[in-house]
């Protein structure tokens, strides 16, 4: 791993990794961008300790193995953004609550294992709509959600809140003007 | 592939997953084949431990979802995208879903585009894509090779101005990976974005670390645009720009105090921020600026002091590592009380790190260490773990070292602490300091009660430590005799074998009333190397002998025990328990004992470091390593042959002494392929006759055969011819002579060896300016061991006495105090003592 160089190499290579684990740091999901480790049983054991050190706090950043961990937690799931110790903390952060903010949106606001395992091509895609290859394509919950477009479909309008119903309708119009 | 294969495959995805959560029931009519992609999906992103996809089964499971593309579900289809990409790196024929990629690419339908593109650029070349705007984030290519990439210069300069943030975020990414080899386009475009500005903050990001890139390469000056351009930036709207502004200022080398100011109070500001991962920015970059600037960051000491506190222990603990240091000596008792309103809040890893961030004020300001010791008797008391009592511990005793006038205080906390401690490896420690240390107190009786008590009432391991520890004052205090003999007493009637032992033998001892048996066998213990001691006890009951066992033959431990000396480890490698490991020597000694010629020459007395004989980059590399004996040298050179078209063969290196030194055997290396390490040796009788002609220069040659061959293949010709490479000068030194030993009581050792063969002298070192300088030179000039911390010159002082141990060849202490005084110049009184005047005479000549 590179030490202390003082100035970074522009890129749009931002994040590591982005994982969701669940309340016995199982994984539920983990994409890696590049080979900081390169093995699933690499991949394992990192995961094990980011757990071990994350989940009795909610302390938001840690810095471990050399790398800026952000994390969120949500009943029994927790969502981890991964970044070089040298990278704008502030972006990984905006990677972080842009998925939380997307997957809460597209669970209804229920986040929470069993939803998110229900739903499991739609965090496929919403992290394919923020993050690819490491380049953060998106920051913005509301084209997450749009992109993704699976809200909804099927759920009958009464589940809706009305704010949600007025929020959709605002996408739909945004969309438009936009295309 | 009929369907029955594909659910047979999802059968055994089942196996590997646990579907428990999932419900079964009421499935759309393509939830199947979805739930079906999400397990192919999941498998290739998280595969089960040991299993990958393999190509065989990738293109299989590959074939087996393109049927998915008949599908109009979007969902699915966009699933089948990503598998597409997952597997673009496993199987070899995702090329052949192109066209149904780029049906989707170039058709209406928006959700597909974006995703259509992306996974299109990770299987093949998308020319065709350019054929239309960059409109959304979710349809940029930007995972291509850069020669495609070369074609999209004008779609993305176009995209540079998108409304989009982030496309013109991207956009900005491509154009400047496209450019950055060409300096003038860089500053060009740095140039167009600076001042017509940006809509996105991740966009102002990636011009902030492009200017200051551009200004590292082109030195430029902090003068330059670049530079008003970055700090303009601190007064964005946006945190993550400021933010970025700021720490690209911090970083740039030779920025003044002044220069670094208005980022420093950017950065000031976050640490009040509501938001964890801001402050953690702040105070990390914060500290970065404390390394080189302490004053630039003082102002933000107060904000700092607030962060002590902070959930976020990362946070805390960088806050506190910057305050140690900024923080100047008066702050030092405010920070400490800030310190110890938090310390029993926080885990035991968290109070190492503090703790260890004392020792390092320690350190810097000694004159508070009655502070600090206070400070951390209270931690002591308080709860916690082992690796917490032990940093503590730690930093204590070394207080106690650097400050001779802690040591009362320190000993008194320590005493309290080993009342109540559970720790055995921490009692013991203690128990072995006391002994060290407590007898030369100006009190000591009041120690014993505390060291008794624990014989009274510890595990085996602990009585055994306050055994020894006893006995030590016993051997130092006439006084205090007549009662640690009355206490030994009672140790000898242990239930535990070797706390007997131990005061069966201390008793014994103590009995004789001897200076000498005390300092040999209580103070100041064996000095041999133990698997050697194992080896040659061994050696001596295969052969039966009228002669007693000769200490003497046992060659001595090559690394002396460190005085108790405490650097603080960190938390992670201490657990360890060392295995005895051979040493560098023992391994030396079995390699030269393997070669005939070397039979005979007793134990290895001394292994010196390597020492270069040719400079680095030549033809060949020889190194030697000088082996001391007890009347003979062996050299051993280690050769390596960095010429790939040459065989050397007959390898030796001649050696002329300069004095009466007679090379009796060379051993040549036999072969000397390319690059393939070799070792030659040449073993030298010492002269007899002079025992005092220590040092010797020997000139010396490598004499070979060159067999010339062919660099690819090694092999060589038939014939080869002689030659010769001269090597520098080697020297042979009187620290090859001495082999270090430490003395943990050095008074007592020179009471031992006596002054029978004592001589002294006196000399002028006119060309050395301070006393640590004088200290430092002797010491590496004689190769001995520096006792009782008397390397160390404590500061402002004018005079200074070294105490140096060694065994000189043929196994005889000599002990050496070196009085100093500095003056003009550095004057230097040497007495040597060793039971041979032989070495007293070598030493005194030497140093003259």
């Amino acid at each position: 791993k590179k030490m202390d160089s003082p100035i970074l190499e522009p890129s749009l290579y931002t994040v590591k990794a982005v994982l969701i684990l669940d309340n016995d740091g199982d994984r539920l999901y983990a994409k890696y961008y590049d080979d900081t480790y390169p093995t699933v049983k690499e991949q394992k054991a990192f995961e094990k300790n980011i757990f071990n050190k994350t989940h009795r706090t909610d302390s938001e950043i840690a810095l471990l193995e050399g790398l800026t961990v952000v994390y969120k937690s949500n009943i029994d799931l927790f969502f981890y953004v991964i970044g070089s110790s040298h990278e704008n903390e502030l972006m990984l952060m905006a990677v972080l609550n842009c998925l939380f903010d997307s997957l809460s949106q597209m669970l209804r606001k229920n986040v929470e294992r069993r939803a998110l395992l229900e739903n499991m091509e739609g965090l496929f895609l919403a992290v394919d709509e923020i993050v690819d290859g490491g380049v953060i394509l998106e920051s913005d919950p509301q084209q997450v959600v749009h992109r993704v477009a699976l809200r909804g479909d099927d759920v009958p309008l009464t589940e809706q809140t009305v704010t949600q119903v007025l929020q959709s309708a605002k996408e739909q119009i945004k969309w438009s003007l936009l295309r | 592939m009929p369907l029955g294969k594909k659910k047979k495959k999802k059968h055994d995805f089942h196996k590997n997953f646990d579907m428990s959560a999932h419900p079964h029931q009421d499935y759309l009519p393509s939830q199947p084949g979805k739930r079906l992609l999400d397990k192919t999906h999941t498998f290739c992103i998280c595969p089960p431990p040991g299993e990958h996809f393999g190509t065989t089964e990738a293109t299989e499971a590959f074939f087996a979802m393109t049927r998915l593309f008949q599908s109009n579900d979007q969902t699915l289809r966009r699933m089948c995208y990503l598998t597409i990409k997952e597997m673009a790196n496993i199987s070899e024929d995702v090329i052949i879903v192109t066209s149904s990629l780029t049906k989707d690419m170039t058709g209406k339908e928006d959700v597909y585009r974006g995703p259509a593109i992306r996974a299109l650029c990770r299987i093949t070349d998308v020319s065709a894509a350019s054929s239309f705007p960059l409109s959304s984030p979710s349809c940029f290519p930007l995972h291509m090779s850069y020669d495609v990439v070369k074609r999209w210069v004008n779609e993305a300069q176009e995209a540079a101005s998108s409304d989009n943030i982030m496309v013109q975020y991207h956009a900005l990414g491509l154009l400047y990976h496209l450019r950055k080899n060409d300096r003038l386009a860089v500053s060009k475009m740095l140039n167009k974005f600076t001042k017509s500005g940006l809509k996105s903050p991740f966009a102002y990001c990636m011009l902030i670390r492009i200017a200051s890139k551009l200004l590292e390469e082109t030195e430029g000056g902090h003068d330059s645009p670049l530079f008003d351009f970055i700090e303009s930036c601190l007064r964005n709207k946006n945190e993550m720009v400021v933010y970025e502004a700021a720490s690209a200022i911090v970083h740039m080398p030779n920025c003044t105090a002044r220069e670094l100011a208005p980022a420093v109070s950017v950065l000031q500001l976050f640490c009040s921020s509501p938001k964890a991962a801001l402050r953690y920015a702040a105070v990390r970059t914060l500290n970065k600026v404390a390394m080189k600037h302490p004053s630039a960051v003082t102002a933000c000491n107060l904000d700092l002091e607030n962060l002590i506190t902070d959930s976020n222990r990362s946070i805390a603990t960088l806050a506190i590592t910057t305050l140690l240091k900024t923080g100047s000596e008066s702050s030092v008792d405010r920070l400490m009380k800030q310190i110890s309103s938090f310390v029993s809040e926080i885990s035991d890893e968290f109070k190492v790190v503090v703790v260890q961030a004392i020792s390092a004020l320690c350190q810097k300001y000694p004159r508070k260490h009655s502070v600090m010791m206070n400070f951390l008797s209270n931690m002591l008391r308080d709860d916690g773990g082992f690796e917490y009592k032990r940093a503590i511990v730690d930093c204590i005793i070394s207080i106690i070292e650097e400050n001779p006038e802690s040591k009362e205080t320190g000993l008194a906390h320590l005493c309290e602490f080993i009342e109540d401690c559970e720790h055995t490896v921490l009692a013991t420690k203690i128990l072995h300091l006391l002994g060290k240390e407590g007898p030369r107190t100006p009190s000591p009786s009041k120690y014993i009660r505390f060291i008794f008590n624990r014989v009274v009432l510890e595990s085996e391991a602990v009585r055994a430590a306050a055994v020894s520890a006893l006995a030590k004052f016993g051997a130092q205090n006439d006084d205090l005799l007549p009662s640690v003999l009355v206490l030994m007493q009672r140790c000898m009637m242990d239930s535990d074998d070797e706390v007997r032992d131990r005061a069966t033998f201390y008793m014994n001892v103590l009995q004789q009333k001897q200076k000498a048996l005390n300092a040999a066998y209580i103070f100041n213990g064996l000095s041999v190397s133990i698997p050697g001691l194992e080896k040659s006890l061994h050696q001596y009951t295969l052969e039966p002998s009228e002669k007693p066992f000769d200490m003497k033959t046992v060659p001595l431990a090559t690394t002396p025990i460190t005085e108790q000396k405490t650097e603080i480890a960190p938390v992670a490698t201490s657990k360890l328990p060392e295995k005895l490991a051979p040493s560098r020597q023992d391994i030396y000694q079995e390699q030269l004992a393997s070669i005939p010629e070397f039979q005979g020459l007793g134990p290895l007395f001394k292994s010196s470091e390597p020492v270069q004989l040719t400079e680095a980059e030549t033809e060949y590399v020889v190194r030697c390593i000088k082996h001391t004996f007890t009347r003979h040298m062996v050299f051993q050179f280690d050769c390596t042959n960095t010429l790939n078209d040459q065989l050397l063969q007959k390898v030796v290196v001649q050696m002329e002494p300069s004095e009466a030194y007679e090379v009796l055997h060379y051993i040549p290396a036999p072969s000397l392929p390319y690059s393939q390490p070799g070792s030659c040796y040449s073993l030298v009788r010492l002269p007899d006759d002079d025992p005092t002609a220590v040092s010797c220069t020997f000139s010396c040659t490598m004499k070979y055969l060159v067999r010339d061959c062919d660099p690819n293949t090694g092999e060589p010709d038939d014939d080869g011819y002689d030659d010769e490479y001269v090597l520098e000068d080697l020297e042979v030194t009187v620290a090859d002579h001495i082999q270090k030993v430490l003395k943990p009581n050095f008074s007592a050792a020179w009471e031992e060896v006596g002054d029978d063969f004592e001589k002294e002298e006196t000399f002028a070192l006119a060309s050395v300016r301070t006393l640590d300088e004088a200290v430092g030179n002797i010491i590496s000039f004689l190769g001995m061991q520096p006792c009782e911390r008397s390397d160390k010159v404590p500061e402002n002082k004018n005079s200074h006495v070294l105490f140096l141990a060694g065994v000189f060849r043929g196994g005889n202490d000599v002990l050496v105090r070196a009085r100093l005084a500095l003056g003009d110049g550095v004057t230097m009184q040497v007495t040597v003592r060793s039971g041979d005047e032989t070495a007293v005479d070598v030493i005194l000549a030497s140093v003259g």
